[in-house]
């Protein structure tokens, strides 16, 4: 239990997906200047993370592994994370129409997006079992939802500051990200795994 | 099964192309020196189009891995547009985007398998982030854009070019990273002993602030070309006007 808390702790804080491994940013970019879509999409990120990489520890080590063709991952793990999307789309819209009505729209988005892909390759790459790589999906998806909410809800103050014309739009943005990634780099260190 | 796919893999990138392929329309320039240009100059793909920047900035921490990731790059979007375009007859538009998918994959894999097999130590070091080039936006953009309505070797050409845009820009950020991070340049001292290296440069933070300050420093540039260019205009029209009233 304590092993799959440090992974979830890890994968949040340590080594967040966006500050400190550069994943994801074209959403994080794109999508942290509201507050409200910045909430959906990282729900919506998160649900497809889990479900995209129970699917492809599955395929990677019953399919890919027993018949040799583990240099097919890249090309399978694209076709499962467009896939889960397509699947997870369907699922959502005919059980949970409510909540399909709040992250609907970016679960297309998220069909070809480095984060998504990137989880269960790292999950297989290092040969996690099937708990821990759930678990690291999820710590992944808190850890991207818990940077977009603060680079929303910075962004939201940044409209109101004068910003030099220069830096004004991604330029901020970015520098901005440098300083939260900065602050994230105080975690690393605090868990050894 | 088609009309799965195609949105399964389809709609998000056909979105972020419509939103993309705006500054694309105006292309005019048919000559392949051209369309390098294009690539490298006025339409580079990370800094003006502050595309495909996720991966990116995570290899720029060295010379070396920037340079690596570039090339591999420039081999993927190259190859990529000419198959697109060799095959744009044979595929059926509604599955056209997972089918630039595969392309793309099909690449990537054969870079990968290269890579390991005669550059162990640097494929390393790029890590998972060589896998991901499959999601490039900008590759599966000049799939689309391009590639898809040009003939094969003009289609070469300009993956060609964004390649080699691409790789000038990681350079860009690459070079700066490592020489004051590391004190380094390609692996060797730059500065003597008594540099004191600022870590922070290449690890995370400083790859985002770095990357801040380079899109202000374009952006001050092109504002200023701007600026300099209207300046001259004006005076062009007013200079008109003045000869119209002399007239």
């Amino acid at each position: 239990m304590a092993e799959y808390l440090l992974v979830f702790m890890s994968a949040v804080l340590v080594n967040n997906f966006v500050l400190t491994r550069f994943l994801g940013l074209c959403i994080f970019f794109g999508v942290s200047t509201s507050f409200e879509a910045s909430l959906g999409m990282g729900v919506a990120v998160t649900a497809v993370m889990v479900v995209a990489s129970l699917f492809g520890w599955l395929i990677y080590f019953f399919v890919l592994t027993p018949l040799d063709l583990t240099f097919f991952t890249t090309i399978c793990f694209v076709l499962i994370v467009a896939s889960t999307v397509q699947m997870v789309d369907i699922v959502t819209k005919r059980f949970a129409p409510k909540l399909y009505s709040m992250w609907g729209i970016y679960l297309m988005l998220i069909a070809t997006n480095c984060v998504v892909l990137s989880v269960p390759l790292i999950n297989v790459e290092n040969e996690f079992n099937l708990a821990r790589s759930l678990v690291h999906a999820v710590g992944a998806g808190v850890g991207f939802w818990l940077a977009l909410l603060l680079m929303a809800s910075i962004r939201e103050k940044l409209t109101h500051s004068e910003v030099p014309d220069a830096f004004k739009g991604l330029g901020i943005a970015f520098v901005t990200a440098g300083l939260l990634s900065l602050a994230f780099l105080g975690f690393s260190g605090m868990i050894a795994l | 099964m088609s009309e799965i796919e195609s949105s399964a893999g389809g709609r998000s990138p056909a979105e972020q192309i419509a939103a993309l392929s705006g500054p694309f329309r105006g292309s005019k320039q048919t000559t392949l020196g051209g369309l390098i240009a294009d690539g490298i100059l006025t339409k580079n793909p990370v800094f003006v189009l502050a595309l495909s920047l996720c991966p990116a900035v995570a290899v720029t921490n060295s010379v070396k891995t920037s340079l690596a990731m570039g090339l591999s790059v420039t081999f993927v979007m190259s190859f990529s547009n000419l198959f697109t375009s060799l095959f744009r007859r044979v595929i059926n538009s509604k599955v056209r985007m997972p089918v630039y998918i595969l392309i793309i994959a099909v690449l990537v894999t054969l870079t990968e398998l290269f890579m390991s097999a005669f550059l162990p130590a640097l494929y390393q070091q790029l890590g998972v982030y060589l896998k991901l080039v499959v999601v490039f936006a900008i590759i599966l953009a000049r799939a689309e854009v391009f590639a898809s309505k040009n003939k094969a070797w003009p289609s070469f050409v300009d993956g060609f070019g964004m390649g080699a845009g691409f790789t000038v820009a990681m350079l860009v950020i690459g070079i700066p990273r490592e020489v004051i991070g590391a004190g380094t340049f390609w692996g060797y001292p730059v500065f003597g002993a008594h540099y004191q290296p600022i870590l922070m440069v290449i690890l995370a933070p400083g790859g985002f602030i770095t990357i801040g300050l380079l899109i202000a420093l374009f952006k001050a540039i092109s504002a200023a070309r701007e600026k300099s260019a209207s300046a001259a205009r004006r005076s062009i029209a007013v200079g008109g006007t003045a000869e119209v009233s002399h007239g």
